[in-house]
């Protein structure tokens, strides 16, 4: 901030012919107190970007020497590379899990509470892994989940059922991974539509108990769900793109495993970016992993907000 | 508020929260007993670790001294505390203008911003990664720092709360001649003091908890943060295989957040609810 302080903006007014002109004086305010974000967003986020779509065209390597522009190579290679097909397989399937259970599960939670006695102790605990650190708990969970020994196959051996290898099985370690994600979401999501819900006006319940909707799933997808929309449309959008971001519990727990298991295309990129130091084919993947969130995202914000739209002409 | 909620109902509501209530705080009960349980007890085939004096002695001891988690967490505090206050002193202007004042250029700006929150952190990263290895800033606080202190969330966030601050206010404080840049300090900053908390306690959160960056530019164990050391703690030394003294670690470095989470629990939601209208 230093910059927009040491300029007073009386002096940024040279036209002093009208003595008060309110819309110039505040658009040059205006530029003055936006310069060091617009400065640093352009150089640590937009510029950066530009940088990696232009890297993701060349065979660069972390020194950059001799980088040479290679046209589509990198992105013909991700689509043809049996690994990174496998990392896109585990990520979707990851996505397909955690997305519909963390919303469903936060959304009830939340609709649940607002009408609770507890609720204060009810959103405490169920946001509690939202701050806690998860690389800490997710090696608690990794404990949890011991294939031989842990509280999960104690539980299930007590219950007659044979024990489950969660994390070092490949065909459930990404599920395993899926519910621990599940478990770090639901208290996020569930904060967010606290908050919508508490925006919806006494007066539209009120109305719907004299059109016989008077509690229930009734009353919920009359009032509840419409008002809660745009709500809805944020949270969804949050949780694909977190759910799409999934680095740290793969990092702690399997590094990609077994088998490649987990292997999700973050971690791909990591691998690739960070410690094989392929620069142009990370990019790439970073490229192609942004565009298809912002896709995804628009895509999810159409459907929703034609939905919206749809149903609040049909509840009126 | 009753709606007329029949107990039956009532009693089903509570049975699916607390059954979700357990399964979300049992491994940070698991984490917290296993603290306590000497290393060669926590797997004996028995449902919960039974905790004792003498292993919560142990695994604390293991936790503190063979892997300096004191420093892990100093560095955490330090990097957490530097991000948080330059993105707010960059991001509350930067709101004002956005939301009251006209100026070439604010449509474009509105849309990097709102680009900025489509695009996943990680993708700038190869860049910036590039120029601190060229510049010598890999190993240090400038390299855990600087990447973030333009927050798009930040700014998105404060404008959305700037937007139903009313005009008259403003318009008053113009004509008592406050400046545009003391009306975003001196006006808009109190007033949007929920937004700030509630934004602070997200990037705090955010960023202790942060493995992916550090992971990146971090190799020095002098220069790791909490979150790190932990995965470090894990597969090195002292820690590796020591799943008392790793519990005992992840509760050092679990508490302060949680304690912080439950003490500014109230101004958090409420900042939440404010900015979201």
């Amino acid at each position: 901030m230093a910059l927009a302080n040491d300029i007073p903006l009386s002096s940024l007014a040279p036209n002093t012919a009208c003595r008060y002109r309110p819309a110039r004086a505040q658009a040059q305010a205006g530029i003055i107190l936006s310069v060091p974000a617009t400065l640093l967003l352009v150089a640590l986020v937009i510029g950066p970007a530009i940088l990696v779509s232009f890297l993701s065209f060349t065979n660069a390597s972390l020194g950059l020497a001799g980088i040479q522009f290679i046209g589509v190579a990198n992105y013909t290679r991700m689509l043809t590379d049996p690994g990174f097909a496998q990392s896109l397989r585990n990520t979707a399937l990851y996505v397909a899990v955690v997305v519909p259970t963390a919303i469903g599960w936060g959304l009830l939670v939340a609709v649940l509470i607002a009408r609770s006695r507890f609720a204060v102790l009810y959103r405490t605990a169920y946001f509690l892994p939202v701050a806690a650190s998860l690389v800490a708990l997710a090696t608690a969970w990794e404990a949890i989940l011991h294939p031989s020994l842990g509280f999960a196959n104690t539980l299930l051996q007590l219950l007659g059922a044979s024990p489950v290898r969660f994390l070092s099985d490949p065909a459930t370690a990404i599920y395993a991974l899926a519910a621990i994600g599940v478990w770090q979401l639901v208290g996020f999501n569930m904060i967010l539509f606290l908050a919508g819900l508490s925006t919806i006006p006494e007066e539209l319940y009120e109305a719907a108990t004299i059109d016989g909707a008077d509690r229930g799933l009734k009353r919920f997808l009359l009032v509840t769900w419409p008002m809660l929309a745009p709500v809805t449309v944020f949270v969804t959008v949050m949780t694909i793109i977190r759910a799409f971001s999934v680095f740290e519990t793969v990092a702690v727990l399997t590094q990609g495993g077994p088998m490649k298991s987990t292997s999700v295309v973050l971690y791909t990129f990591y691998e690739e970016g960070f410690r094989f130091f392929r620069v142009g084919y990370a990019s790439a993947i970073s490229v192609s992993f942004f565009v298809f969130v912002t896709l995804l995202s628009l895509v999810q914000m159409r459907v929703s907000e034609r939905r919206a739209r749809w149903k609040a002409n049909g509840g009126q | 508020m009753i709606r007329g909620q029949s107990s039956s109902s009532r009693i089903v509501s509570h049975a699916v929260l607390v059954t979700g209530a357990i399964i979300i705080v049992f491994p940070f009960l698991w984490m917290i007993l296993a603290s306590l349980t000497p290393q060669s007890e926590i797997f004996d085939g028995s449902l919960l670790p039974t905790p004792t004096l003498h292993g919560a002695i142990d695994n604390y001891g293991t936790a503190l001294s063979a892997i300096p988690l004191l420093r892990f967490m100093a560095n955490g505090f330090v990097v957490c505390l530097a991000i948080l206050v330059l993105q707010i002193a960059i991001a509350i202007p930067c709101g004002y203008a956005l939301a009251k004042l006209s100026f070439p250029g604010r449509p474009i700006l509105l849309v990097g911003v709102l680009l900025g929150l489509l695009m996943p952190v990680q993708i700038p990263t190869i860049p910036i990664y590039i120029a601190l290895a060229k510049s010598g800033l890999l190993d240090s606080y400038a390299a855990l720092v600087l990447p973030w202190i333009i927050s798009v969330f930040a700014i998105f966030l404060f404008r959305q709360f700037f937007v139903t601050f009313p005009d008259e206010v403003l318009d008053a404080a113009r004509l008592d001649g406050f400046s545009e840049l003391s009306i975003a300090w001196r006006i808009m900053l109190p007033a949007a003091w929920p937004a700030v908390v509630s934004f602070s306690i997200f990037s705090i959160v955010a960023h202790w908890n942060d493995l992916y960056w550090p992971m990146v530019v971090i190799t020095n164990p002098d220069m790791m943060t909490a979150s790190l050391g932990i995965a470090y703690f894990r597969q090195a030394g002292e820690g590796a295989g020591n799943v008392g003294a790793l519990m005992a670690g992840g509760v050092l470095v679990t508490a302060p957040l949680v304690a912080f989470f439950l003490l500014m629990q109230k101004h958090f939601i409420r900042g939440l609810v404010l900015g979201r209208h």
